[in-house]
């Protein structure tokens, strides 16, 4: 009995956090009258809304932008940030403890302190809607440095010894004998890398103001911000919402505990 | 040796360029623009102490202040009791417990963008969700954005619900490390298990605590898509958080120095709040 009741409780928890992405879904594909209604399913479907948003604002190339931003980004995290996580963990080279230091160091800093001073050096640099704009600033994270040089610094000294001896430079032996010990790590710090570069919307919102080249995040925020609040324009900026919501929701599905856990052991959200 | 040298400064060169141009020279800028007065479009000029003077005035940023407070007063308490209450629930034999842990961690994957206008339509006077289930319990449409009074409050709920499922996670992997015999040990004294809850658990859970408490007070000072798109600060200016002052300021009004001074003076904010509450947690367990 007091299990039932305790299953009772979790569900009805569940459903607090489940049924507004239900609502959302259930309310892009209704007709202006039902929206507002609870229940879960249309009584005329309706692909009114969808059509609406995507006519009204470029969602379709915004899709691409995000795609294009996060991808970047997050193949230059994982490649160039090991490459210098490597440097850092396994090299010896003049500078190598400064850099370790200012790593750390930086990690500290707010990112409120930093933010208009990168600003004006973006529009001082002439990248004001340029995709340089979206992705320079995130090229390289310090915390995933510090997540694969922690790494790096645990795999076998014989293993780089052994490589070396056959002839094997640097950037081959962080490939090929590194990278393949290392996909915890990578994979955690590839899923939020492009996680965070996938949400980021205050950014954005500072150096881009060409519609062509908004990310879906900030075309959904621009789009939303515009008309009204009644339920013929609740229903299409809910329909945006969803080109944001359903891919991630997909990969979370499939990957849920990875992102779980790779979130949790690092202490960062997306 | 020369050659690892050499590898070393050609591997790292790309990262320090990036730490120069993306890291120290912002922070090292910030404290030039405090004392700049610059649209970006004509050449900056010298402004003393000009910002500084404005910001100690300015009575917006203090409401701000003021507003995160009173956010912070609401998300951090509730924050720490549903992300435990769920925790604790979620640390035992269940079934399909890897589901509900991932029910409650949805929405900390949804980009904050696509929660803010999902809970616009919760929030919503006459067609949201939430008004209308409490109108099949016979109960009035709350104004809940447009109520300089609960404004905040539903802001402070949102972000709740949005960040909560991944302080379970954190406190999940806290219960797992609280062994099963201190739990044996004080139920054979004869403790309740509500006593064993709070003199046990509760004190072995501080880690968490503080790491929870510490994470959701940054980013109550990052607040800012929510009363973006779901107030635009108002009503009254209750909702007007600093980062959302900090972006009017740069975006729509041109002060670069003034914007910079914003941002400095909120990062010693934050540090200072940091260091208090890591004080007050500190200390209470003492006694």
């Amino acid at each position: 009995m007091r299990r039932a009741v305790f299953y009772v409780v979790l569900g009805l928890a569940a459903v607090a956090f489940l049924y507004p992405f239900l609502w959302m879904a259930a309310t892009t594909f209704k007709s202006p009258a039902e929206v507002g209604g609870l229940s879960l399913i249309p009584d005329q479907p309706t692909l009114e809304n969808y059509r609406l948003m995507w006519a009204r604002a470029p969602f379709g190339r915004a899709l691409i932008n995000s795609l294009f931003v996060a991808t970047t980004i997050t193949v230059s995290v994982l490649v160039f940030g090991s490459a210098a996580a490597y440097a850092l963990a396994r090299l010896r080279f003049p500078g190598r403890g400064i850099l370790n230091t200012v790593t750390v160091a930086v990690l500290l800093v707010p990112a409120q302190l930093t933010l208009i001073p990168t600003y004006t050096l973006i529009v001082e640099l002439g990248w004001i809607d340029s995709y340089a704009a979206l992705i320079a600033p995130y090229v390289f994270n310090a915390m995933a440095i510090l997540i694969l040089r922690q790494f790096f610094l645990q795999v076998p000294r014989s293993l780089m010894d052994s490589a070396r001896l056959d002839g094997m430079g640097e950037l081959r032996i962080l490939f090929t004998v590194f990278w393949p010990l290392a996909k915890a790590p990578l994979a955690t710090v590839g899923i939020l890398t492009f996680m965070g570069a996938w949400n980021e919307v205050l950014w954005p919102l500072l150096v881009v103001r060409d519609e062509q080249l908004m990310t879906l995040p900030q075309l959904l925020t621009v789009f939303s911000l515009g008309g009204g609040a009644g339920p013929r324009q609740l229903a299409p900026k809910l329909a945006a919402a969803m080109v944001l919501v359903v891919p991630v929701v997909a990969a979370y599905t499939f990957l849920q505990r990875y992102f779980i856990e790779s979130m949790a052991s690092t202490g960062i959200k997306g | 040796m020369r050659a690892e040298s050499r590898s070393g400064l050609l591997l790292s060169a790309p990262y320090t360029a990036f730490l120069l141009l993306f890291a120290l020279f912002p922070i090292g800028f910030s404290v030039v623009l405090v004392l700049l007065k610059w649209d970006l479009v004509t050449p900056p000029s010298f402004a003393g102490l000009d910002n500084l003077q404005h910001l100690v005035a300015d009575a917006r940023f203090w409401q701000a202040i003021v507003n995160t407070f009173v956010f912070l007063a609401i998300h951090l308490p509730l924050q720490v009791i549903v992300a435990l209450a769920l925790a604790w629930s979620l640390n035992r034999p269940l079934l399909l417990r890897s589901f509900w842990r991932a029910a409650f961690f949805l929405p900390v994957v949804i980009s904050g963008a696509a929660v803010t206008i999902l809970w616009s339509a919760l929030y919503a006077t006459d067609v949201g969700l939430i008004n209308g289930v409490l109108a099949r319990l016979d109960l009035g449409p709350v104004p809940w954005l447009t109520d300089p009074a609960i404004a905040m409050p539903a802001i402070a709920v949102m972000a709740t619900w949005k960040n909560v499922g991944f302080y379970v996670v954190i406190y999940l992997a806290g219960l797992q490390n609280v062994p099963q015999s201190c739990h044996e040990a004080i139920e054979l004294e004869g403790a309740t298990g509500w006593q064993s809850f709070r003199h046990v658990t509760l004190p072995l859970l501080k880690p968490q605590t503080l790491l929870v408490v510490t994470l959701s007070t940054i980013n109550g000072f990052q607040l800012f898509i929510e009363p973006y798109v779901l107030t635009g600060g108002g009503p009254l200016r209750r909702t007007l958080s600093v980062v959302l002052y900090m972006y009017r300021n740069a975006f729509s009004y041109q002060k670069m120095g003034y914007a910079a001074t914003l941002g400095l003076a909120l990062a010693l904010v934050i540090a200072v709040v940091l260091v208090l509450q890591r004080r007050v947690i500190g200390s209470a367990e003492e006694s």
